[in-house]
């Protein structure tokens, strides 16, 4: 049997949702980018709101996200994304805009947009892909960087006295009033996934009913900058980042939920 | 004609209003105006002074070196602009708190003891009405129908049963202009 | 005269917006220019017009909304003074990058640093030069008085759209928050979004619908497509010279001495020139009304026929070098400018003139 004879419709389990450019991802093989990509083309594939769907960019290693979303975005500055992504919202309320953030964008140059933003409850969804490090400058701190973590810029570990805890942004905006829907998810397995899928779907809805502003944080892996296998990174994630991240729904419907 | 004037005194006593309402006037005259403040933190219990142009043409310049008239309504007022006053010119003030008098022989200098009158009329608030009056006995560049319509155009709406008062202001003002320079001060008659 | 008002610089911006059309503003309180987010917000354009007004929790968000509302095709514009300027010149950057349609509006106070909250022209080189990183450029509208606070608007968004580019509405203190007579405009309807979709689909982000996706950015990681993107922008550049300078002589005609000055210095030099002639100097005002593109050629004409120029600014000499650049060494250029919020008076000006500029005092005897 050859290979072309495999290749058929019928034996296809697995594909790239519609919404997916054919550019060759840009993200290291075995990293977590691509798979939220290709979960929130699905939600708003299925949700059929694509053509009233605006996504906002960052800075980072999901700068050229719009190379593979094949939906209609805007690269935001360094952190400025919840405040593009406001403008956007208030200016177009009938449509559905979101922010696609990593921790270095949303968590340290962009702190005061985001949490203002989130003050607000701004109209809009909020995906925050935390892998605790900066990825496309080459591994630096990140506010998210495990304590002891050995990165670029904390060469002997991470340490509280001098460089401070790593900052659980999830838990820090479910507090602010504006916030209606806040959950830490994964994608490093399909159950994971499917998690996530969920929560994407749930956070777009909200937009749809008018709740407010929804916060997807993905904990997922960098086994580039933190030097590792994918799998040994993954499973490191597991035993480190979720320990300091749990995962789960923090806020739903507007009201804290107890996780851990 | 072209009226370049200067109000200078406290925060908070009404400079700025009153030149606004001469500007104002000015506009339902169709004359050309123009309002520069003194701005900011000193604005607010220190000095404030503000520069009104009224005129014929076009203006040129708001700021200014020079002026027609000063209306001076305090002491670090009067040492500030008493010489600034142009050689001919007018200077009105109010003598309330004032310790070092006018002294220039080359300008017209005239009192309206506004605080006083303010006082007497039982609302403090209308002092700067009455300064106003002051003014236009000695330089009627509006007329007093434009002011009170002016005082309709930027008080609110719920404050438009005050116009009356202010009118009286104006009136009491025009009446207790005296020349500064007369041994027996007296009401200045003017057409 | 039933729209003939008496109004402060920054007033008379904030209703000309209401009246553009304009879709939004977003803004961050400074002095002094705080009036023009408190008149939006009592006016309550949304219930005028639709027009959305958003106090933002920084300038740098304030610039990034801006960025936001731009990249769907709305009319979007915000305003600050010199500080808050500086901080949002990384979104101005951006906008230039990515060929975005706005207008700023910088109420110039005194710097540097915190400086000073009194009138200042100290953010010409900021303004005219670039400011932000990179090769950009922006429109730059001076105005001199409250009623061209109020016309810049509309003519500043429809060169915005124009272009594709960001647009600078440069006033100062004094012009902020000075009141003088102001005819306004009648109000112009918001463009509808279906229309907004209609006009600029071909590069707003609306939403992917019956077109291919579109795409805001300034980010080209190759250096070809990038240096191609700049040179688009050069175009642009060329073009705004060419089509779009502005600039008002004043008493130019039989001019000796010429006195080139925008905005608040212009109105001040007006008076300057005034007494000059009243004592026989023959002296005129050239007041560039665009910064950039800026009258060169103009300039460079009016140096054959005038003996020197004084170039005057509330600043220590900024924009001398362009007068400078302008008259390529045919007459003698002088800066004169007080600086730090001080204002200088006419009679300043013309003093200067007389000194730096009419030294040998030929024309006296005229």
């Amino acid at each position: 049997m050859e290979v072309l004879d495999i290749i058929r419709p019928e034996n296809q389990v697995f594909c790239k949702s519609g919404l997916m450019t054919d550019a060759t991802l840009s993200y290291c093989p075995g990293c977590g980018h691509g798979t939220v990509h290709n979960l929130m083309m699905e939600v708003i594939d299925e949700l059929g709101i694509v053509e009233d769907t605006i996504g906002v960019a960052p800075v980072g290693c999901s700068v050229l996200a719009y190379d593979f979303m094949d939906i209609d975005m805007t690269q935001a500055a360094h952190g400025r994304a919840p405040a593009v992504a406001t403008a956007i919202s208030r200016t177009w309320p009938n449509k559905y805009v979101f922010t696609y953030q990593g921790d270095g964008d949303l968590a340290a140059i962009g702190t005061a947009e985001t949490i203002h933003a989130c003050n607000r409850g701004e109209n809009i969804v909020i995906i925050f892909v935390n892998n605790g490090i900066y990825g496309m400058t080459g591994g630096q701190m990140a506010p998210t960087t495990l304590v002891g973590m050995h990165t670029s810029t904390s060469p002997y570990g991470r340490e509280v006295e001098t460089m401070g805890s790593p900052l659980k942004m999830s838990e820090l905006i479910a507090n602010l009033p504006g916030t209606y829907y806040v959950t830490r998810q994964s994608v490093h397995t399909h159950k994971h996934a499917r998690k996530a899928k969920k929560a994407i779907k749930t956070a777009f809805q909200n937009t749809r009913l008018g709740n407010g502003l929804s916060l997807v944080e993905i904990v997922s892996n960098c086994n580039s900058g933190w030097k590792m296998t994918p799998n040994e990174s993954n499973i490191w994630m597991e035993e480190n980042m979720f320990a300091n991240y749990p995962l789960g729904d923090i806020k739903v419907k507007g009201k804290l939920r107890q996780i851990g | 004609m072209t009226e370049e004037i200067i109000i200078a005194g406290f925060g908070g006593q009404g400079v700025l209003s009153m030149g606004k309402i001469l500007a104002y006037s000015g506009v339902i005259q169709d004359k050309e105006v123009s309002w520069m403040p003194s701005y900011g933190p000193e604005m607010r219990g220190g000095t404030a002074n503000v520069t009104v142009i009224l005129s014929d043409e076009r203006i040129s310049s708001p700021y200014l070196k020079l002026y027609d008239t000063a209306i001076i309504l305090n002491q670090q007022s009067m040492d500030k602009f008493e010489k600034t006053v142009k050689k001919g010119g007018v200077l009105i003030y109010d003598p309330n708190g004032i310790t070092q008098h006018p002294t220039r022989q080359d300008i017209k200098i005239y009192q309206v003891e506004g605080y006083r009158l303010a006082s007497e009329l039982g609302n403090k608030k209308v002092f700067n009405m009455i300064v106003l009056g002051g003014f236009l006995k000695i330089k009627p560049i509006v007329h007093l129908e434009s002011v009170i319509e002016a005082l309709k155009k930027s008080l609110p709406e719920r404050h438009h049963n005050l116009i009356p008062l202010n009118k009286e202001a104006i009136t009491i003002g025009m009446q207790n202009l005296f020349s500064h320079k007369l041994e027996h001060q007296s009401a200045v008659n003017h057409s | 005269m039933s729209d003939l008002k008496l109004m402060k610089g920054n007033e008379a911006l904030a209703e000309a917006a209401i009246r553009a059309g304009a879709d939004a503003y977003f803004g961050y309180p400074i002095t002094p220019q705080s009036e023009v987010i408190e008149y939006l917000m009592a006016e309550c354009p949304e219930k005028r017009t639709g027009m959305v007004v958003l106090q933002a929790e920084s300038e740098i968000a304030a610039i990034n909304m801006v960025y936001g509302a731009a990249s769907t095709g709305k009319r979007v514009m915000t305003s600050s003074s010199s500080p808050g300027i500086s901080l949002k010149l990384e979104g101005i950057s951006y906008l230039a990058g990515a060929e975005l349609p706005a207008v700023i509006v910088n109420v110039v106070r005194g710097g540097p640093g915190l400086g000073t909250i009194q009138p200042s022209q100290a953010d010409y080189f900021q303004s005219v030069k670039g400011g932000g990183h990179g090769d950009y450029k922006l429109y730059v509208l001076a105005p001199a008085s409250v009623q061209e606070m109020a016309d810049f608007v509309a003519d500043a968004f429809e060169i915005a759209f124009k272009y594709r580019a960001p647009v600078l509405i440069l006033s100062d203190g004094m012009i902020g928050q000075m009141m003088e007579k102001v005819e306004l405009n009648d109000q112009v309807e918001r463009m509808s979004d279906e229309d907004i979709i209609q006009k600029y689909g071909s590069w707003a982000t609306t939403g992917k619908k019956g077109r291919e996706r579109n795409i805001i950015t300034s980010l080209d990681l190759q250096p070809e497509k990038m240096e191609a993107r700049v040179q688009a922008l050069q175009k642009k550049y060329e073009r705004m010279e060419n089509e779009d300078l502005r600039y008002e002589k004043i008493q130019c005609d039989d001019a000796e001495f010429l006195i080139v000055a925008y905005g608040s210095s212009a109105r001040i030099a007006q008076k300057a020139v005034q007494l000059g002639r009243e004592k026989g100097i023959k002296v005129g005002l050239l007041r560039p009304i665009t910064l950039f593109p800026y009258p060169k050629q103009q300039l460079f004409k009016l140096a054959d026929q005038v003996k020197g120029i004084l170039s005057v600014e509330l600043n220590t000499g900024q924009m001398v070098e362009d007068v400078k650049l302008s008259v390529h060494h045919k007459v003698p250029v002088a800066h004169f400018g007080r600086t730090g919020g001080s204002i200088h008076t006419p009679e300043e000006i013309l003093e200067a003139l007389e000194e730096n500029i009419i030294k040998d005092g030929s024309i006296r005897h005229h």
